[in-house]
């Protein structure tokens, strides 16, 4: 156990989903030709002016109240001053002290602020190094440039790398189910950047922080806080002084190098943007933003931890995942028409535990061969007793090679349970009578010794018999 | 229809000579552009870029403006011709797009003679910090024209075009019109689209017309004005304008700040007697007319200079960035500068920028910086906000008469555009002395609110610099008061009897040809029509 507990805050750009850019009316494309989404406000032509996109306002709104934050009815842009070629105007145009959303919170982290601004333009450099410094040529591609974003700040309130990521992934699928982005990792529609401080556990001060960069997994992010946290503890622990300065995250190699440090910290100069009039927000701007938010993740999974008892890892599994939660949904909803109707939980169970692991890549497409009535089908004949769990197994293989029925599957291949008595207790006889040394070790209360005589039902049934009906049939003619 | 009639004519008069048939724009369009060829045009030096040809006038007959050429000042951008804002950084540059002001008064009928000389990126009050060269005053052209829109003020009053489109940030539209003798306005805030403006400070530019009347101005104006989606700031005037008419004042309230008149003289350098005689006619006339005079104080009017010298820059710092050599503009080829990024900044734009706007990216730079914005940038701000509450009360009657008493109701107020007239290029080394040009103008700037300048006079009184050099007053009114502010000066104008004309004063220029050949303008870049 470590004598220090790490204090971790998130600050994460959201790239909007909107259909034009945070001031221009140019199109939001990811992977256009470069250079092709511009125009001369978000080339930074001289004369050029910005305006304020609306469905961008409305996004952050949303944001800010599925946060639980507070609106300001009034907020302003401010200009953030320094010179890069990502930069067409030697400014972006961010919020600062007056931003359009402050407070609120998610699963227990607190939200500092949310805040709108533009995205930068995309670097492309050429040559060995791959940063701007020591390549041959570096190419700007502006179609990024002026993205909307939305800055989320959360306070220090995380306290592990591992949470970190966990928290992280909530937020996304927050996002995700507010429908305002793609949020994207790998992409860069979702980038986090982390500030982390350790202190002696038991002690209430903030350590000095450092800012890490770049992290752009959640793999990442994850070893990136982890690293820092290891970093910093070996300086305490040597004797020495954190230093507050920004951190750059090589996923590579694993290790942390300085981009600056707190003497190199830029004066941005911020000011409020003349070009741009205050964000005033309406009840009925806000009422709208309210009418746009559907079920969120958090109250999803308390929903179905309370009306469907679904067990805590479970309900966050399928809530946290919007396309798992869409045909968790779906399955229930052609469940419902079945006699008898299984229970959620089990379809939930065999959703996350047997299809998920084998088909993971296919529940963006609804499951592929294996649709979501197909699974409640399946689980349907597995309550029923018409197909023992091994049974089941064997027909959703069936099913995710080529599609089909379950029923008619089952039926196909010989693969419906036992349900004659007479032919299972026929293979009991015959598995003793093949196990004698193993029938008599269970007959002197070596329960364990069982195993083999079930494993010859098994594989004489193909799998069909049911486990716990084969272990009591045996005991049966063995007079226990 | 003669030469020198022409020249004789204002701009709506040309306009409805155009609409009967009497004027054809494509003659009127070739007319001036040749005089602008002429040799004593180009010794001015009014102009950095003159339209190639003649625009096909067919349609312009019928359009309001009726074909009269405009003058358009370098810092608008103008699709297909060069929009330099009199920067060697902006050496050659030809935007995509036409700023709306512009693009508004083409399509009213108004078709681009030339872009007009300026001081570098508007910062100035003499045009003679241009790249292009110093623009020369045609009353006499030893004297600056004023500025920053000296090209566009000079080539009026030269009568090289009926009028043009300057901006005004403190003074930049007034002050060249007062040096000048013509009329110049600097509308509300809001009133024309920036879209298309290369921003000096983004808070204070407006567009606005430079005329030889208050109606042409009127007339312009009214074509340039309106909302444009494309600059969040501008919101267009209350109603369309109406051409002025009045001629009495009957009714009228103007006031006089003491802070702002003859008593303000030490901190704007004091003002001439000639100055303050034609500004004191002017009062006396006003009230021949029927008007009120009123003495009032803007409290906190004497700070706007400071405030404005801090904001201003402030925001051409920020506006200036985007001149890094990356994507337009001027890019060292300077070796180390080839190899390093922060090089090639530094390099591109020490080279690209002239002395003055580099002073004033530095202030600018400064007063932004972490430490020192709260006491330059914050403060001046408070003190913005106090000018524009004290033009407030001074326009809602809940100003202060200068001894403290309550004072009455003020329709405008009055002051003298500037204290002196037109200097000597090269005679104002000082940048403070070249500030204090725009002490007059700079309070108005502050608080949005729209002003004109109209000439007044001649200078001429024992100890005035100079004889013979017009003289402007300024008449200011409440945010969006153009209409009304515009029939005030017109009676002022139509009372003051002043003669500007050209044709008059310049004979050499008078006798120009329709259809003449210019000869080939010395440094004068020609391209097609935009
Ligand atoms: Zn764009």
């Amino acid at each position: 156990m470590s004598a220090y507990e790490p204090v971790i805050g998130l600050e994460i750009h959201v790239q909007l989903a909107t259909a034009t850019k945070m001031f221009c009316s140019c199109a939001v494309a990811f992977g256009a030709e470069p250079n092709t989404l511009t125009c001369p406000v978000c080339l930074g032509l001289p004369g050029a002016l910005p305006v304020a996109n609306a469905q961008a306002v409305h996004f952050g709104l949303m944001i800010g109240q599925a946060l639980g934050s507070e609106l300001a009815p009034r907020s302003i842009f401010h200009r953030k001053n320094y010179f890069y070629p990502d930069l067409p105007k030697g400014y972006q145009i961010s919020q600062y002290d007056e931003p359009l959303c402050r407070g609120g919170e998610l699963e227990g982290v607190r939200i500092h602020r949310v805040h709108l601004e533009e995205d930068a333009a995309k670097l492309i450099h050429v040559g060995a190094s791959g940063r701007i410094h020591g390549s041959e040529t570096s190419l700007v591609d502006f179609n990024r440039g002026g993205t909307p974003l939305v800055e989320i700040v959360t306070e220090p309130d995380l306290r592990s790398a591992e949470q970190a990521g966990a928290w992280l992934r909530l937020l996304r699928a927050t996002l995700r189910e507010l429908g305002v982005s793609d949020v994207n990792m790998e992409e860069g529609s979702l980038r986090a950047d982390a500030n982390v401080s350790i202190r002696p556990v038991g002690s209430t001060q903030l350590g000095v922080k450092t800012e890490l960069k770049n992290m752009n997994s959640f793999r990442f992010l994850e070893r990136g806080i982890a690293a820092e946290i290891a970093r910093q503890e070996a300086i305490v622990e040597g004797g020495g002084e954190v230093a507050q300065e920004t951190l750059h995250f090589d996923p590579a190699s694993g290790s942390l190098e300085v981009m600056r440090s707190k003497e190199q910290a830029h004066d941005y100069r911020y000011f409020p943007e003349p070009d741009l009039p205050p964000v005033l927000i309406s009840e009925a701007m806000v009422k709208r933003a309210r009418a746009a938010i559907p079920e969120l993740p958090s109250a999803r999974a308390r929903r179905l931890r309370e009306t469907l008892a679904l067990p805590e890892q479970l309900a966050r599994q399928l809530a946290f995942r919007g396309e798992l939660y869409a045909y968790f949904e779906a399955s229930l909803a052609a469940a419902g028409a079945l006699q008898p109707t299984p229970e959620p939980r089990l379809i939930a169970t065999w959703l996350s535990e047997e299809l998920l692991p084998r088909a993971a890549g296919e529940l963006e497409t609804q499951g592929g061969n294996v649709p979501p009535a197909a699974l409640a089908q399946l689980v349907a004949l597995l309550a029923a007793g018409r197909l023992s769990v091994g049974g089941a197994r064997q027909v959703l293989e069936r099913m995710l090679a080529e599609g089909g029925d379950p029923a008619q599957i089952a039926a196909a291949e010989g693969l419906e349970a036992l349900s004659d008595e007479g032919e299972l207790a026929r293979m009991v006889a015959e598995a003793i009578a093949a196990n004698p040394q193993a029938a008599e070790q269970v007959r002197a209360g070596e329960g364990k010794a069982i195993g083999p005589i079930v494993g010859h039902v098994m594989r004489a049934s193909r799998g069909r018999a049911d486990g716990q009906a084969v272990s009591a049939l045996i005991r049966e003619q063995l007079g226990l | 229809m003669g030469v020198s009639d022409i020249l004789e004519l204002s701009a709506e008069a040309t306009a409805a000579a155009a609409h009967a048939g009497e004027l054809d724009p494509g003659e009127l369009f070739a007319f001036y552009r040749s005089r602008a060829q002429e040799p004593e045009a180009l010794e001015l030096n009014c102009f950095c870029w003159l339209a190639a040809g003649v625009p096909d006038g067919s349609s312009a007959a019928e359009a309001p403006l009726g074909g009269v050429p405009l003058g358009v000042k370098d810092l608008f951008c103008t699709a297909g011709a060069p929009s330099q804002s009199g920067s060697l950084m902006l050496k050659g540059y030809i935007p995509p797009y036409t700023a709306t002001a512009v693009q508004r008064a083409l399509d009213a009928g108004a078709p681009l003679l030339g872009k007009t000389n300026q001081d570098e990126f508007a910062m100035g009050s003499s045009t003679e910090h241009c790249a292009f060269g110093a623009v020369r005053n045609p009353w006499d052209r030893n004297r600056v024209p004023g500025g920053s829109s000296g090209g566009s003020a000079a080539a009026v009053a030269a009568g090289l075009v009926p009028w043009a489109l300057g901006t005004d940030t403190g003074g930049s539209i007034r002050q060249p019109a007062s040096f000048c003798g013509i009329v110049g306005l600097k509308p509300t805030y809001g009133a024309v689209s920036r879209h298309g403006m290369i921003a000096f400070a983004s808070s204070l530019d407006q567009a606005g017309p430079l005329s030889r009347s208050v109606r042409d101005a009127a007339l312009l104006l009214g074509a340039i004005a309106g909302r444009d989606r494309r600059d969040a700031t501008s919101v267009g005037l209350p109603e369309p304008l109406a051409l002025p008419q009045r001629t009495d004042l009957e009714g009228v309230t103007f006031g006089v700040a003491r802070e702002l008149s003859a008593q303000a003289g030490a901190q704007a350098g004091g003002i001439e007697p000639g100055v303050q005689a034609a500004f004191e006619r002017a009062l006396e006339l006003a009230m021949s007319l029927g008007a009120r005079i009123e003495e009032v104080s803007l409290p906190h009017a004497a700070l706007a200079l400071s405030a404005y010298y801090v904001l201003a820059p402030a925001e051409a710092s920020s506006n200036l960035a985007r001149f890094d050599g990356v994507r337009f503009g001027h890019r060292s080829g300077d070796e180390r500068a080839r190899r390093e990024l922060y090089a090639m900044y530094a390099q591109s734009r020490s080279e690209g920028f002239g002395a003055e706007v580099k002073r004033r990216i530095m202030l600018g730079t400064y007063v932004l910086s972490a430490g020192y914005y709260d006491a330059y940038y914050g403060q001046a701000q408070k003190v913005r906000t106090l000018i524009a509450e004290d033009f407030r009360r001074l326009f809602a009657g809940e100003g202060r008469a200068a001894r403290g008493a309550a004072a009455p109701k003020v329709d405008f107020l009055l002051t003298p555009t500037a204290a002196t007239v037109a200097f000597e290029l090269g005679a104002v080394q000082s940048p403070w002395q070249m500030y204090l040009n725009d002490y007059f103008t700079v309070p108005m700037s502050l608080a949005g609110i729209p002003a004109i300048s109209i000439p007044c006079g001649l200078s001429g009184k024992p100890g005035d610099s100079a004889s013979g050099m017009p003289i402007g007053l300024q008449i200011a009114g409440p945010a969006f008061s153009e209409g009304p502010l515009l029939e005030v000066a017109h009676a002022l104008e139509q009372a003051l009897g002043f003669d500007g004309s050209p044709a008059r004063r310049h004979r050499g220029l008078g006798h120009a040809h329709v259809n003449g050949a210019g000869g080939e303008a010395g440094g004068i870049h020609q391209g097609g029509p935009a």
